[in-house]
């Protein structure tokens, strides 16, 4: 136990990490459990309106701050970027330990505020509600969201100085694979962001402590500068939360197509100008507020360009797949499930995107379902990919392909059923953050609450097999997918330091021809 | 240099391959993390740019009331103490640890008389009732909120970087006392650098404090 | 990086000695009325200030051509925020509708 609290191995701490994010996951599940069976009925019996308001703002921040942000890189990050880059461990093990204790720490806080009484203002924390008029737990949520931000913060910096300064000779930059281009570019945003939302943070609790009517409009505060500072963060942080995952589609794309990615530099950069670009589009959350119109021309017109890296993405997995030699592993069922629902998620962002149609959409189930598709669909769906991917090395044993698979379908299946009718509801005019609806929606309210248990069966379904794989599952071999990294070119696990023997690159990522001979039966 | 101080000190953390490596990876994280201490100050700058564009009057009429030469002598403390402390930084590059240890108590002399001298400053405040909350009040302006919303960011800045020199009084006091215990040399010196560069830039986000605050638009108050 | 560059005393004293003059000329130029121009002043001369702590007390100027790009990134991110947030509250009022 000691050993594992105090461990300075980017190995353990991964997995330190990946057992506090399955918490905060399966949290932040019930959260959503509550909301969909309260959304059953019209008049929404279940529990109170100031119940419900405390359900989706904690289901939020559940998800939001202490799952999807630290998800991938922190848990698969951490553990395969300094094996693909061939280092021993992170530039600096004990920021690394310091950052999952911070984000302990962060969540215990949120833990707290929420059996204290809940929050009620939304994971947006919009003035001046949240600084003068809710009476809700907001400051000790703040302070937990705080306190991870820093361990977002320290991620971030400690993955940078890696890729720079801890890459294996011969590594160069374009020879890393793309998971480590996706995470280097995540990393550029979690240290330029979200120091931008800590002082924001820090800024509504001098609001709502001392009054100091910045936010307040009372003594001529602006709350929407609020929302120009939480957004500035935010919409690059929902990068943050995505990129990592089309990081791991890259990599699974190429495996399981025994292909070199095609267009491996565009999509490498496609990485940095999603990171860059994501900064220059908050205002498109601002539409409906107090923002000038004229911003929101400027914020909506530059809101497209987002779309054209995610798109040159999805154009270059699919041209990987042209061709090549494609296998249906678990890992690939995910992915193609995930480029399918991030083109949906990203496509109605473009909606979203633009001036006019927001205006009708904005608030409404129509931007619920567009970000589930992205976070959901997108996120979660490759954050599941990855799992499945590396779980042999990371565990040394194989999962139960059959019961995998079919938890793919399950997920897939659940997935749109819940979600697909939100964009829908939206469209006709259903609110978001409300529980009492108009009769002529409940159609559509059953068939997404009926999609969410598919969806949790479907969620059950790793967490049981994956633990039973621990115990009973085929011990893997060191490169059970044939795969070309480095990480494959050790034990399953990897041994303390990584390496036996300090490896040396020669070859491109995705140089199939590097492991003819290694390549093992897949699944 | 000693061995035992090699294993001490030096000890080359098992994950780096070269000392040259692991100082560069140190140097280029503390750069790093002084990017996120441009954004964190950022916001409040952004806050501060606002404000001052909404309610320019009020805010010379503000920023007229602050003692300028306190700021100023406050400025100039604290630019003297970036002096030594790159002196401090020299000494060790050099190797010469009575002079490292010299500069760096003059280095937190200096802090500290910064710290003071905002203490009294503060203090002041109170007892002009320049301090946001119920008793707020400023002679000459019409409307006091905005004129509250200027000291709410005062205090909120100030604060913040003096936040910021207090933890550089602690860095200084713990690098004083690992270099009498002789642990920097010529050839490890990379927690004086470091410590330097967070010391400077504290000192430069204080560049920018003292004219928006201080002087900015004085004329017209 | 390999070899530090140890600057000379006087270096660094001369940069104090400019730092202090431009600290008490910033001051002076305060006092006079300079119009719109008060604030350029102050901040030209911050910006000033800010170089000569960064490029010799922080050793830019020795420094590798990353370090320099982290900084000027940095720097770039915070314009971004400023600027853009600035397109808003600068442009509000516009169209002369209440609350746009
Ligand atoms: C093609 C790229 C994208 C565009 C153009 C886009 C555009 C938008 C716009 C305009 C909104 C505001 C809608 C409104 O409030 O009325 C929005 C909301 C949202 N988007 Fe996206 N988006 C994109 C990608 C993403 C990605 C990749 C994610 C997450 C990984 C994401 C997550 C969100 C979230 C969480 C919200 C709702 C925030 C809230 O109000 O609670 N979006 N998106
Ligand atoms: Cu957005």
């Amino acid at each position: 136990m000691k050993s594992w609290l105090l461990t300075k191995d980017h190995k353990r701490i991964a997995v330190l990490y990946l057992a506090t994010v399955t918490l905060f996951f399966f949290l932040g599940g019930a959260f959503a459990t509550l909301i969909r069976v309260e959304l059953l009925t019209p008049q929404g019996g279940l529990v109170s309106s100031e119940t419900y308001n405390k359900l989706f703002t904690m289901h939020g921040v559940t998800m939001v701050f202490f799952f999807l942000i630290p998800s991938i890189p922190a848990t698969l990050g951490n553990f395969f970027l300094p094996l693909m880059i061939g280092a021993r461990d992170l530039a600096f093990p004990r920021i690394n330990l310091l950052s999952w204790y911070l984000l302990v720490i962060g969540g215990l806080l949120a833990l707290f505020a929420m059996l204290a009484g809940g929050v009620d203002t939304g994971w947006t924390f919009y003035t001046p509600y949240s600084t003068t008029y809710s009476n809700s737990w907001v400051i000790a949520t703040a302070l937990g969201i705080f306190v991870a931000g820093f361990s977002s913060i320290l991620t971030g910096l400690n993955f940078i100085v890696t890729v720079h300064r801890m890459r294996a000779p011969g590594m160069t930059w374009f020879r890393m694979p793309l998971f480590v281009w996706s995470m280097y570019a995540t990393s550029l945003i979690q240290v330029l962001g979200t120091p931008v939302l800590a002082v924001t943070l820090v800024l509504v609790f001098c609001e709502r402590v001392f009054h100091i009517g910045i936010f307040d409009p009372a003594l001529g505060g602006d709350p929407v500068l609020f929302q120009h500072l939480f957004w500035f963060y935010s919409h690059p942080a929902v990068y943050i939360m995505v990129l990592p995952g089309m990081g791991v589609i890259s990599e699974v794309i190429s495996v399981f197509s025994r292909k070199s990615v095609f267009g491996y530099a565009f999509v490498a950069f496609s990485s940095v100008a999603i990171a860059v670009l994501g900064f220059l589009v908050w205002g498109h959350h601002l539409f409906v507020s107090t923002q000038s119109v004229y911003a929101g021309m400027v914020f909506s017109f530059l809101s497209y360009f987002v779309a054209i890296p995610s798109a040159i993405k999805v154009f270059n997995w699919t041209a990987t797949l042209y061709k090549g030699s494609i296998s249906f592993a678990t890992p690939m069922l995910y992915a193609f499930g995930f480029i399918g629902l991030f083109t949906i998620g990203g496509l109605t962002g473009l909606f979203v995107a633009s001036l006019g149609i927001d205006v009708h959409v904005t608030d409404t189930y129509f931007v619920i379902a567009h970000f589930h598709y992205i976070m959901v669909g997108g996120t979660i769906m490759a954050y599941m990919a990855g799992m499945h991917y590396w779980w042999p090395k990371m565990t040394g044993r194989m999962y139960p392909e059959g019961w995998a698979k079919l938890s793919a379908l399950v997920i897939f299946l659940g997935f749109n059923l819940t979600f697909f009718p939100q964009f829908i509801l939206g469209y006709l005019g259903m609110p978001r953050r409300y529980h009492v609806y108009p009769d002529e929606f409940q159609v559509l309210h059953v068939l997404s609450t009926a999609g969410a248990s598919v969806l949790a069966v479907g969620y059950l379904m790793p967490m049981i097999y994956f633990i039973w794989s621990l115990r009973y599952g085929a011990l893997a071999p060191a490169n059970p997918w044939g795969a070309t990294g480095l990480e494959w070119k050790t034990a399953s696990p990897p041994p303390v330091h990584n390496f036996d023997e300090a490896p040396v690159v020669t070859h491109e990522a995705y140089d199939y021809s590097t492991v003819m001979g290694e390549v093992i039966e897949v699944g | 240099m000693a061995s035992d101080a090699h294993g001490e000190t030096l000890a080359l953390r098992e994950q780096f391959d070269s000392e040259e490596q692991q100082k560069d990876a140190s140097t280029l994280g503390m750069w790093i993390f002084l990017i996120t201490e441009i954004m964190f100050f950022g916001g409040m700058f952004l806050a501060y740019s606002v404000y001052r564009n909404f309610y320019p009057h009020v805010f010379a009429v503000a920023s007229s009331s602050m003692n300028a030469i306190i700021g100023a002598t406050n400025t100039g403390v604290l630019l003297c103490s970036s002096f030594t402390m790159v002196m401090a930084v020299r000494a060790a590059q050099l190797g010469q640890r009575k002079i490292i240890i010299l500069f760096l108590v003059l280095t937190l002399i200096l802090g500290i008389a910064f710290l003071g001298l905002k203490a009294y400053e503060w203090n002041v405040k109170f007892e002009e009732h320049h301090v946001p909350g119920p008793a707020f009040h400023l002679d000459g302006v019409d409307t006091q909120g905005p004129a509250q919303i200027f000291f709410s960011m005062y205090f909120a800045m100030t604060g913040l970087h003096a936040l910021h020199m207090v933890v550089g009084v602690g860095i200084l006091t713990w690098l004083i006392i690992a270099t009498y215990k002789g642990r920097f040399t010529a050839g490890y010196m990379t927690p004086v650098d470091i410590a330097g560069l967070y010391w400077h830039f504290v000192d430069i986000i204080w560049i920018f404090l003292f004219p928006l605050l201080y002087l900015i638009d004085r004329h017209l108050g | 990086m390999a070899t530090e560059r140890v600057d000379s005393v006087k270096t660094y004293a001369a940069v104090w000695i400019v730092l202090l003059i431009l600290t008490a000329l910033t001051t002076a130029v305060a006092y006079v009325d300079l119009g719109a121009f008060s604030v350029v002043a102050a901040l030209v001369i911050a910006v000033v200030k800010m170089l000569l702590v960064a490029l010799f007390f922080m050793h830019l100027r020795h420094s590798t051509h990353l370090t320099r790009l982290v900084v000027t990134g940095g720097l770039v991110w915070l314009m971004i925020l400023l600027l853009l947030s600035f397109a808003d509250f600068m442009t509000r009022g516009w169209v002369g509708v209440p609350g746009r």
